[in-house]
C-alpha cells in the first residue's frame, strides 16, 4: 500500500483552500478537510489506483459539504460572523471594489457552478477529472464552466441581487 | 490559418481563459476575438476574474497547516478511538459474561501467548475493568469485604493463585470486595478499594506470561495504572491519582503480594 502520509501531505493545502471557498470560515473549512482526510484514511484500500488522486479528495470533501449543506438548511439559516467579513478584504480594498468582491460573487452561484469555477481555474483540474469530481457528463463541463464565467461577471459588474432574478 | 481547422466554440474560449491551449489553437482564438472586440472583452475579463479569484485565494494555500490535519496526528487519533471502541465492548461484554460465565472461563487457566507486552496488556485489561466497575454504584463488587476470607479463598481459586488482599489502610484506602472477570482465555481478579471521599482504586491480578518486573506507568484519562510481571501473574493497581501519589501504593501492594507467596499458603501455581 501506498504510504497515506507521503501521497495526502502535499494536497492538504489545496484542500483548505477549496473548502474555504466553499465555507467561508476558516475554521469550518479546517474541520470539512480533517473530515475529508479522515474518510480518505478509513477508505484508502478501496481507492482507485488510477485515478487521480487529487480529484477523488476533492469529490470526497465536495459530498461532505453537500451533505452538510443539506443538513444545515433542514434547521434553518444560519450567518457567521467569519463570512461577512472574509480575510483580505481591508488588505485589498485599495485594489478596488471588483477585488475584493471575487470570492463574494462567486458566493451568489449555484454550488455546481461555484465548485466547477474553483476546481478548473483555481485548482487547475483537468475538465474531465473537474466533471468526475461534480457527476456531471464530461461534454457538458465548457458549457457549463461558460456559463458559470459569464454569470461570475454580470454579478461583479452590476451588483448583486437585483441582477440574480434577471439572469435567472 | 488553413481552412481544415474547426470553428472557434466555447470549449476554446474556455480551454484559451485557463491558458490550456496548444500554441495553434491559442493563436485561431486571438486571431478570432481580434476581429469580435466584444467577444474579445468577455474573455479578457474572463481570464481577468480568473486570476483574481486565485489571487484572493493565494494567502489560504500558503498558510501553514495545523497541527491537527497532519495525517500523523489523524492516524494516532483514529488508532486510539479503534482501541478505545474495543476496550468498550469489551468491557460490555465482560458485564454480561461475568456472572454467568465465570465458571466457564475460569476452566481454563493457562495463559496464552499475547502479542503485546505482557505488562501492557495487563495494564489495558485492568483499565477497562476499572473504568467499567469504578462508576458502578449499585454493585462495585460481587463479594464484599465482610467476606473477605470467602472472597480471597473464591478468587485464588479460580485464579490458581493464592490471593491476599494488601492492606491500604495507610493510604487511606480500605477493602469494598472483589470480583471475578474474564480475560481472554483466563480469569482475572478485580479487588476494590475506596478512600474516605469515595475515591475509589482497584487492583488487578491474572494469569501472564514473562518473569519481567519492572513496574509499568500507563496513563488513560484520569486513570493511571503501575503494573508488574511476578512469578507467571500480572498485577495492576489503578486509580484516579497521579504517578507520584499511586507510587508509593503501587509498591506496597507489590510488596504485599510478594510477602503472601513466600510466606503462605501457595497456590497451584506459585513456585
Amino acid at each position: 500500500m501506498a504510504d497515506a502520509e507521503t501521497l495526502l501531505e502535499p494536497l492538504i493545502p489545496a484542500l483548505r483552500r477549496y473548502a474555504y471557498a466553499l465555507v467561508r470560515n476558516h475554521d469550518a473549512a479546517d474541520d470539512l478537510v480533517q473530515d475529508t482526510l479522515e474518510r480518505a484514511l478509513s477508505r484508502w484500500s478501496l481507492r482507485r489506483t488510477d485515478g487521480d488522486l487529487r480529484a477523488w479528495l476533492f469529490t470526497i470533501l465536495r459530498n461532505l459539504h453537500l451533505s452538510a449543506e443539506r443538513q444545515r438548511q433542514r434547521r434553518g439559516p444560519h450567518l457567521d460572523v467569519d463570512a461577512i467579513l472574509p480575510p483580505g478584504a481591508a488588505a485589498t480594498q485599495e485594489a478596488g471594489l471588483e477585488m475584493q468582491d471575487v470570492l463574494a460573487a462567486l458566493d451568489q452561484l449555484p454550488e455546481e457552478q461555484k465548485s466547477l469555477l474553483l476546481l478548473v481555474g483555481v485548482e487547475d483540474l483537468s475538465y474531465d477529472d473537474a466533471a468526475r469530481v461534480l457527476g456531471v457528463p464530461p461534454g457538458t463541463v465548457m458549457s457549463r464552466l461558460s456559463r458559470g464565467r459569464q454569470r461570475l461577471r454580470s454579478i461583479l459588474e452590476t451588483g448583486r441581487a437585483t441582477l440574480l432574478r434577471r439572469v435567472k | 490559418m488553413t481552412g481544415h481547422e474547426l470553428p472557434i466554440g466555447d470549449d476554446d474560449l474556455q480551454a484559451f481563459v485557463d491558458d490550456r491551449l496548444d500554441d495553434t489553437r491559442r493563436r485561431a482564438v486571438e486571431a478570432h476575438l481580434a476581429a469580435r472586440p466584444e467577444l474579445a472583452d468577455r474573455v479578457a475579463a474572463e481570464r481577468r476574474d480568473r486570476t483574481l479569484l486565485r489571487g484572493q485565494l493565494d494567502a489560504k494555500f500558503a498558510e501553514p497547516v495545523p497541527a491537527r490535519l497532519r495525517i500523523s496526528t489523524l492516524r494516532a487519533a483514529r488508532r486510539e478511538r479503534w482501541t478505545h471502541s474495543v476496550r468498550s465492548i469489551a468491557a460490555a461484554l465482560a458485564i454480561f459474561v461475568v456472572g454467568g460465565m465465570a465458571g466457564w472461563f475460569a476452566s481454563s487457566l493457562t495463559p496464552s501467548p499475547r502479542a503485546a507486552a505482557p505488562t501492557t496488556s495487563v495494564a489495558q485489561s485492568a483499565t477497562a475493568a476499572f473504568r467499567t466497575f469504578v462508576v458502578e454504584v449499585a454493585h462495585p463488587v460481587e463479594v464484599g469485604a465482610q467476606q473477605e476470607a470467602h472472597l480471597l479463598q473464591w478468587l485464588s481459586k479460580r485464579l490458581g493463585r493464592r490471593l491476599a488482599a494488601p492492606d491500604l489502610q495507610p493510604f487511606g484506602y480500605k477493602l469494598m470486595g472483589g470480583r471475578l472477570l474474564p480475560d481472554g482465555s483466563g480469569a482475572a481478579a478485580q479487588l476494590m478499594y475506596d478512600d474516605a471521599s469515595g475515591r475509589r482504586l482497584t487492583i488487578y491480578v491474572r494469569a501472564a506470561d514473562g518473569t519481567e518486573t519492572a513496574f509499568r506507568f500507563q496513563q488513560e484519562g484520569e486513570a493511571a495504572t503501575f503494573a508488574w510481571i511476578d512469578q507467571g501473574f500480572g498485577f495492576a493497581v489503578t486509580a484516579a491519582a497521579t504517578r507520584e501519589e499511586l507510587l508509593p501504593i503501587a509498591e506496597a501492594v507489590y510488596r504485599g503480594f510478594d510477602g503472601a507467596t513466600s510466606s503462605g499458603r501457595s497456590g497451584p501455581r506459585t513456585p
